[in-house]
């Protein structure tokens, strides 16, 4: 038995169906991003961790020149540490049909039982290749399939100077390349970057590391602290060649897919939070208005004796009422957009399997959410209706009163039409509602800005990095330091135009208590193909003597310009010195100490050793040099540019189609849930009003004109607060995105602001259009019988 | 306005307003309400007439179809030589716009307009308009110009209503119980102005009243029951409203 307040209920929900279904949506809208964004990330963070866990992913990690296997005993001593596990680790040249640079493999020992040791693989295709030596490996299934190569394929590699065919018999995945990227890089380029694994015995036979180790994984107690387990492995690597020790905190893999994480987590607080509040206050204004117009029946009932208490639940319940349709529609929203968004992880983060698994914690957590909005939104108008006296509520509405502002006595305003004047006193008379549309409209345009500004950001970054930092064809990596010979032949390849040399170091730079671990490159200070940037982005030179740090890094040590830091060299001499900070560059990718190429070696007291080279080539010759590259020995890797810049544009092209999309419909849902829904009451309002200037002979357009006037009006003001708020957000998401690898610049481009506002503007057009229909339906003769 | 036809040579010359045979049919379910029952009626431009009739005659429904608000089910009615009953929304609304002043029981003013506004609304959009300000002053409400509607009394109200109603200068001036809602005193305010308009604009004035005392004011007095004409009488001479007493 349905009580007649329920029916009540039922057909105010209906009669206002249109404003309901407004609210609704942008509820739904709300919790769609909620679920999205909260269930991929705890479906990532659920495979991550099975992942991690089953297939022992290591909790601390070096690299180290080379050590003796028996240095594993004195290792797993060390306390905290329960699994050593000693690997060899090389980069080499690759060559792979069917692509027509050379690409970078990093080949990694496998034990002779592949389901012992950490960072275990799990097999996906194939076979295990078999123990002892051959020419057999396994390689990452995301490099083989972006390549097309499968078990039976073949590739060439140089080992150590020397050619030699690879056969692949399985592919797997490792949870140490679950973002599998070459070296410094931010974005995958798996068709020229892979990772093999080879039988131990295999590997070490062909770079000459039988009984030794340069890779070192290890397993620590959960108690154990990873300072003081680094700190002894540092110790006991000191004399082999060992560069620090890092936790997973740094390691490459681990820490792009955390940083992803918590960036999903926090667009899933702020951007529900717009969202929640604009379907709060729609609420809000529909309830109002919703007591407003029942104040008749609103009395009647309380006379019956119905209590103060029930018809507060009366109208909290057609609160929650719209807040349910649209959290049934948001977690079925949520659920597929967050299926599609984890498929879309997918591709960049490789996992045996990544199901998408909607909790019931995420179901309940977004239930509450709304639920709890919805009775925020519905408390003041509840209290409202519950403390209007019946007698008063019996009488009908008091009349409305307007005031002339004192802005109206300024000249503008005298020579505006009536429809303009209309508009700006409805507004005085309302402040406080105006503000909140004129927010949720700015909201709206804040969010379309938003979803566009990583782009703006990193397509400048892209340019900026690639047109002005590393300009050069390609970068060639030398196996070990070479000398000047090295670049001397280089530079009688075919297709080299230019050579220029470059020496990088590991290094630990020192300031005050604080340490970093990064590298020191030597660049030539007459250099043109790698450049230093300040924060206009304009090149400067690199001193004769003395350091330049990306401001990045100088931030992190706490060190400015003046200042006299420590570097200690982690690999070879292991020399100590002390340099002073001459200036900060401003490039936007990766973190690095730069010093001239002639004061580094004078530093390093190793004239002439070089590790590697630009190129700038002449791109007709390119495929020669390409296959003369392959085969020279020496070489441990190839970074093409124009491939570079190909695959970063690919992966932003098709993330930001899709983040633009869905970021302009929840806007234009925004909008159109304010601008309709203020429409809608504007006409219940003022109804009558426009009756009667239909009557005195107005035409529907001039009426539809009076009657919007107000919404246009807010929407104009909205588009530039909106902006600024957007421009606001951008800036405080800045700071989220000051990270190591790549900072983005605070940039939003003309186009941006041009479209968030050209999208408002339409929403906010075919809002007003969707209400001025309902102009044709004014009764003008009833409109004459009744007392407004 | 755009002729829309011409007129039958039957209709005499100085007839602004003519129906023929109107009729109005309301129809709730099964249930068909015969508001009007073929009405016919000439006004002369000029005339000052009062509609009489009890509650549910049909007054507001000839009156509203009269002013091209509502459309009759049959018959004709042509303003001049023009037939509203076949023009479409736009042309009725430009009929009003520029030959129609309406006046109702319940002001209709826009809240949100003062009382000057509120008239200049209507000048704006007319074509050859009084000065909003001097109609105001002709009502009587010189001094309340920048009032808003809710700082006005119900009198006052209603004089705005009636200059804005006149300040377009139209030739026909409906007024649909201009004095229902108004105590004696204000009412009879309200009454002079209008016939005072009549006098001295020339405007065709079409009153309708539940009052009977006020048809003395009248040249012509037509009476309405059941939706059809039952007496029409014309007054040899006009009482003046300060006169009339009810
Ligand atoms: N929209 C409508 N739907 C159905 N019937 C209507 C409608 N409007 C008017 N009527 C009916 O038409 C008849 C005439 O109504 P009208 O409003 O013209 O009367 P009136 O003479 O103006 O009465 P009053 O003096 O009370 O204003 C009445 O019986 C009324 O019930
Ligand atoms: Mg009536």
């Amino acid at each position: 038995m349905v009580s007649a307040l329920h029916r009540a209920l039922f057909r105010d929900l209906w009669h206002l169906r249109g404003q309901v279904t407004a609210a609704a949506l942008v509820t739904a809208c709300g919790i769609a991003a909620f679920v999205t964004m909260l269930s991929a990330y705890r479906s990532i963070e659920r495979a991550r961790d099975a992942y991690y866990a089953d297939y022992r992913f290591a909790d601390a990690f070096a690299q180290l020149q080379r050590a003796p296997m028996a240095l594993g005993a004195a290792l797993a001593r060390i306390p905290g540490v329960t699994e050593v596990d000693r690997r060899i680790v090389e980069d080499v040249s690759l060559h792979v049909p069917g692509l027509l640079e050379p690409a970078t493999g990093r080949l990694i020992s496998l034990p002779a039982d592949p389901s012992t040791g950490l960072n275990r693989l799990f097999l996906r295709e194939g076979r295990w290749p078999k123990p002892g030596p051959s020419d057999e490996i396994v390689a990452s299934e995301t490099f083989a399939r972006a390549d097309h190569l499968a078990p039976g394929s073949r590739i060439g590699a140089i080992l150590n100077g020397r050619w030699k065919e690879l056969r692949i018999v399985g592919l797997v995945l490792s949870p140490e390349y679950v973002y599998e990227v070459a070296p410094g890089m931010i974005f995958p380029d798996n068709r020229r970057f892979g990772v093999l694994w080879m039988d131990r015995e295999a590997l070490a036979g062909a770079f000459g590391m039988k009984g030794a180790f340069n890779d070192l994984a290890l397993r620590t107690a959960t108690a154990a602290s990873l300072e003081e387990v680094t700190a002894a492995v540092d110790r006991l690597l000191e004399p082999y060649g060992g560069l620090r020790a890092y936790g997973r905190a740094d390691q490459p893999s681990n820490r792009f897919l955390s940083d992803e994480l918590s960036e999903i987590g926090v667009h899933a607080t702020y951007v529900p939070a717009i969202f929640l509040g604009v379907s709060a206050f729609l609420i809000y204004m529909l309830l109002a208005r919703l007591v407003a117009t029942e104040r008749g029946q609103i009395a009647l009932l309380k006379s019956f004796g119905y209590s103060n208490a029930r018809i507060g639940v009366h109208f909290a319940e057609f609160a929650l009422a719209i807040v349910a349709l649209g959290s049934l529609g948001g977690i079925a929203l949520g659920a597929y957009f967050g299926a599609g968004l984890v498929r879309v992880y997918h591709d960049y983060f490789h996992f045996p399997a990544l199901p998408f698994v909607l909790s019931g914690s995420v179901v309940a957590e977004a239930a509450l959410i709304a639920f709890g909005s919805a009775l925020v939104a519905a408390s003041t108008t509840v209290r409202l209706a519950v403390r209007l006296p019946p007698a008063e509520a019996l009488r009908p509405e008091p009349p409305k009163t307007y005031r002339r502002g004192r802005w109206e006595t300024i000249g503008a305003f005298r020579r505006i039409g009536p429809a303009g004047r209309v508009a700006l006193r409805n507004i005085a008379r309302r402040p406080w509602r105006a503000t909140m549309s004129v927010i949720g409209i700015a909201a709206a345009v804040a969010t379309v800005v938003v979803g566009r500004y990583a782009f703006d950001a990193v397509d400048e970054l892209v340019v900026t990095h690639f047109q002005t930092v590393q300009r050069e064809d390609a970068i060639v990596n030398l196996r070990s330091a070479g000398g000047a010979a090295a670049v001397g032949a280089l530079a009688r390849l075919p297709g080299v135009l230019r050579v220029e040399p470059f020496r990088s170091v590991p290094v630990e730079i020192a300031f005050a208590h604080r340490r970093k671990r990064t590298v020191l490159l030597g660049i030539p200070g007459a250099g043109t193909l790698h450049r230093l940037v300040d924060a206009q982005r304009r090149p400067i030179a690199v001193p004769p003597a003395g350091l330049v740090l990306t401001r990045k890094l100088a931030e992190m040590l706490g060190a400015r310009p003046g200042d006299r830091v420590q570097i200690v060299q982690l690999d070879g001499k292991r020399l100590r010195f002390e340099e002073p900070i001459v200036r900060l560059s401003d490039e936007p990718l990766g973190v690095a100490g730069y010093m001239d190429f002639r004061a580094l070696s004078h530093a390093l007291r190793d004239a002439g050793t070089v590790s590697g080279a630009l190129l700038q080539i002449d791109a007709a010759r390119r495929e020669d040099l390409f296959r003369a590259l392959e085969r020279t020995p020496r070489i441990a890797g190839v970074t093409i540019r124009a491939a570079a810049l190909q695959t970063i544009q690919e992966v932003m092209d098709r993330s930001f189609i899709l983040m633009t999309a869905v970021m302009t419909v929840f806007a234009s849902v925004l909008v159109v849930g304010v601008v309709y829904n203020s429409a809608r009451i504007a006409l219940s309002e003022r109804g009558n009003e426009l009756a009667s200037l239909r009557v005195l002979g107005f035409q529907r357009g001039e009426v539809t004109f009076l009657l919007l006037g107000e919404q246009v009006l807010l929407t104009l003001v909205a588009i530039p607060v909106g902006l600024g708020i957007g421009s606001g957000l951008c800036r405080l998401l800045v700071p989220v995105f000051d990270r190591e690898l790549f900072r983005l610049p605070y940039l939003l481009t003309p186009r941006t602001y041009a479209f968030a506002a050209l999208a408002t503007l339409a929403s906010s057009a075919v809002s007003g259009l969707l209400v001025a229909f309902r102009i044709d339906r004014l009764d003008l003769i009833a409109v004459l019988k009744t007392r407004e | 306005m755009n002729p829309s036809k011409e007129t039958t040579p039957a209709t005499p010359p100085s007839a602004v307003l003519v129906g023929r045979d109107v009729s109005k049919v309301y129809r709730l379910g099964d249930v068909e309400v015969h508001a009007l029952r073929g009405v016919s009626l000439a006004l002369q431009a000029g005339e000052f007439v009062v509609l009489l009739g009890a509650s549910g005659s049909g007054k507001s429904t000839l009156l509203n179809i009269l002013g091209g608000l509502d459309v009759p089910s049959g018959g004709e009615v042509l303003y001049r030589d023009h037939v509203l009953t076949t023009a479409t929304d736009r042309e009725l609304t430009r009929y009003r716009r520029e030959h129609v002043g309406f006046v109702f029981q319940f002001f209709n003013l826009l809240p949100s307009l003062t009382a000057l506004e509120n008239v200049e609304l209507v000048t704006e959009i007319a074509s050859n308009p009084l000065p909003a300000a001097d109609v105001l002053g002709r009502v009587g409400l010189t001094d309340r110009l920048h009032h808003f509607p809710a700082q006005l009394s119900g009198g006052e109200q209603q004089r705005v209503a009636i200059a804005r109603a006149l300040a377009k200068r139209p030739d026909i001036l409906l007024c649909d119980e201009p004095t229902g809602s108004l105590d004696y005193p204000t009412g009879k305010i309200v009454l002079e102005v209008l016939e005072r308009a009549n006098r001295e604009l020339g405007t065709l004035t079409v009153v309708i009243t539940h009052n009977a005392a006020i048809a003395a004011m009248a040249d012509r007095v037509i009476r309405i029951s059941s939706g059809e004409i039952v007496d029409v009488r014309h007054n040899a001479a006009r009482a003046r409203p300060e006169d009339l007493s009810w």
